[in-house]
């Protein structure tokens, strides 16, 4: 047999039937819903009179509009509210499991997921929204998908897909200190563009993504939508396996073992053929700011924002026109001599303990500038919020100045009230820096944790390799 | 799903690249339970000011673009957020047709799911489009599944590909739901030997509010 992509093994380990001609029709493993993308979804099968074929393998989770002050008080957002119900009574009607708002297991879908051992290794995953790529850090192939095809997965367990292309991105190399996955995946999307993706499924390779925690692998696969590819993954291994032991849905003892064993199979041959190939040095990765309207719009932190008339192509000079203008930036200003308003440490991308911790190392000792309207801090899931608890991270933040919150989106897309006010800046740890996607009129800056720490501290973007923070690997 | 067979109408221009669907509905109204009503939503903070008044400014609001039900633009339109509240403005506006170079992946395919067609023309092309659409007021196009072919009584007619399978799913709306659920005996024959379905988890209680 030819040898065959991690992307391959799983596509063909899931075909229900193929024909020529046809969309081939593949079976979903796991089916994630939230309150924003999914109530359409079952008021369709409801008048198609059709059922929920698996509720076993659908996982229904309030995290988008979800408040992240105190949950016991009455929810003022009558539109919000609508939400939590009908997803509420969706999931009590079809026996679906709910992590709803009070469960001690909530939060963002793509941090729950793979924290409780939910998703695993060389399976497909899918759910109403577009990072769901984030579960491929563990080996599985994830995808976002629209609210017409989550109701075909309700009601078939199924998804009628096209296979995709393929693409390998190599980081090789050693990331040096300073840098985190954030760096790494804003500096892929630097380089292949906001489309580069496009049409593939992307497999992580690579000393640098090896070396990688699971939660740095999460941050980098989180993105790949952001570079136009709706998966993208990182193959098994040992990281992965210890990762998930013990988590509550994966399966325990001689059980374990042999789901293992079947995990590991799921990576790529070696020889296998990727339709597109991209390589990056690690060790010349700098911390990443974006500049505009878009995440494949980055620089180095030690660059300056760039002059449109740089850009032969004139779509894509009136492009960054545009995006400077809503920036409210001059072409030639160094990023570092950018000030910031708010500071968002969250999102699906930069919300897990790892990146807690790494913030926390920025902010120990320190104090916000009083330049700073409002540095939040907003834990993924209520277990990362624990955790974090635990080991006192929560205090070394609200002592430097930050407010800790309740787990859920919150401003990486402002649905619920913590909304960035029209005209303020942000350093955000999100994925996406699109125009109004933190509220009306913002202007959003994406960053890793360290340097959303940092600017927090300092009132503006710095470069964190001069900071000497310690444990800065 | 209406079925598509041939559309003409007036053309509307949006010259942006990476139009994100954040842009075409904005995540407030991503709270609706519905899939009606979001045409008056359709790229609303480009389209009203900040007090609810049309920006006069943006193209969609010009007095000849008013009724456009073919929608023209840039390269990698619809990227970002798989909402498809982002197709469901886009129709629920009045277009039946929206012509680019490229698309992004899941707006792409939401599109099929709700009888608008995307139509992909090269760049050179969809730049005569842009220049024939601002040169003449009232331009008109017509696009024609069957034929695979946009035109404008006027001396263009470009072909344009798609794949056969998702031209027969729009010519005759089907229900790809009932599609694929006749193929529920083979469905269940796969569930039956498939590890991550037959082998689950431990049973662990999490349904119940823990407060
Ligand atoms: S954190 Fe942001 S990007 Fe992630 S699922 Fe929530 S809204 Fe989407």
């Amino acid at each position: 047999m030819a040898p065959r992509t991690l992307y391959g093994k799983i596509w063909q380990a899931h075909l229900v039937r193929e024909a020529p001609g046809q969309p081939a029709l593949i079976y979903i493993d796991r089916h994630f819903i939230h309150e924003g993308t999914s109530p359409q979804a079952f008021a369709g099968l409801k008048a198609a009179g059709r059922k929920v074929r698996r509720p076993d393998l659908t996982f229904a989770m309030m995290d988008h509009s979800v408040p992240t002050r105190d949950r016991h008080l009455p929810i003022l957002d009558e539109t919000a509210k609508a939400q939590f119900d009908v997803l509420w009574q969706n999931a009590r009607e079809t026996g679906i499991r709910l992590f709803d708002m009070h469960s001690r297991n909530q939060g963002i879908v793509h941090v729950v997921g793979p924290e409780l051992g939910i998703t695993q290794p060389g399976q497909t995953i899918v759910c109403g929204d577009s990072h769901t790529s984030t579960h491929g850090a563990l080996g599985a192939l994830a995808f976002g998908i629209g609210t017409s095809e989550i109701e075909h997965v309700l009601a078939t367990q199924c998804l009628q897909q096209f296979r995709s292309r393929t693409m390998l991105v190599r980081v090789d190399g050693k990331r040096p200190s300073g840098i985190t996955a954030k760096d790494i995946i804003l500096a892929i999307i630097g380089k292949i563009g906001i489309a580069g993706g496009t049409g593939h499924v992307i497999e992580y390779g690579g000393e640098a993504i090896r070396a990688l925690s699971m939660e740095g692998r999460m941050t980098v696969c989180n993105m790949s939508i952001e570079a136009g590819a709706r998966a993208g993954m990182v193959p098994p291994d040992q990281t992965t396996v210890a990762y998930l032991e013990g988590k509550p849905f994966v399966p325990r003892g001689n059980n374990f073992q042999a789901a293992a064993d079947r995990w590991l199979s799921f990576v790529s041959d070696p020889n296998a053929q990727f339709d597109t190939v991209v390589e990056l040095d690690a060790a010349r990765i700098a911390p990443q700011v974006t500049w505009g309207t878009n995440p494949g719009m980055v620089t180095d932190v030690t660059a300056r924002v760039p002059d449109p008339g740089q850009f032969a192509d004139p779509v894509l000079r009136s492009g960054a026109e545009k995006a400077l203008e809503y920036m409210a930036l001059r072409p030639g200003t160094p990023i570092v001599d950018i000030p910031v308003d708010r500071v968002f440490i969250g999102s699906c991308t930069n919300s897990r303990i790892e990146d807690l911790r790494a913030a926390a190392r920025v902010v120990a000792g320190k104090k916000v500038s009083r330049t700073i309207k409002q540095a939040l801090v907003v834990p993924g899931s209520r277990v990362v919020k624990v955790q974090a608890e635990q080991e006192g991270l929560d205090r070394i933040f609200t002592e430097a100045g930050f407010e800790w919150r309740d787990a859920g989106c919150s401003m990486c897309i402002g649905m619920n009230d913590d909304i960035l006010p029209p005209g303020e800046r942000s350093a955000s740890t999100s994925n996406r820096n699109f125009e109004g996607r933190q509220g009306r009129g913002s202007r959003t800056h994406l960053v890793s944790p360290l340097m959303a720490a940092a600017a927090a501290i300092a009132g503006h973007f710095v470069d964190i390799r001069d900071w000497n923070v310690d444990g800065n690997e | 799903m209406q079925p598509f067979d041939k559309h003409t109408g007036l053309v509307a221009p949006i010259d942006r690249v990476n139009v994100d669907t954040d842009q075409m509905i904005p995540k407030q109204f991503c709270k609706l339970l519905t899939r009606e009503g979001y045409g008056k939503l359709l790229f609303f903070d480009w389209r009203y000011l900040d007090g609810g008044a049309p920006n006069p400014e943006f193209i969609l609001n010009w007095p000849r673009y008013r009724g456009a039900s073919v929608l023209i633009a840039r390269d990698n339109f619809g990227c970002g957020s798989s909402r498809e509240h982002a197709p469901w403005g886009v129709l629920d506006y009045g277009f039946r047709v929206v012509i680019a170079p490229s698309y992004a992946d899941i707006f792409y395919n939401n599109c099929f799911k709700n009888g608008i067609l995307p139509i992909t023309l090269a760049p050179d092309q969809v730049d005569e489009l842009f220049r024939r659409t601002e040169a003449k007021e009232g331009y008109q196009l017509s696009a024609d599944l069957m034929n695979q072919t946009v035109s404008d009584g006027n001396g263009l007619l470009f072909r344009f590909e798609i794949d056969p399978f998702r031209k027969e799913i729009l010519l005759k709306g089907l229900d790809d739901i009932g599609m694929s659920l006749q193929h529920e005996a083979k469905i269940s024959a796969f569930e039956k030997s498939h590890p991550a379905t037959a082998e689950m988890f431990e049973p662990v209680d999490l349904y119940k509010v823990e407060n």
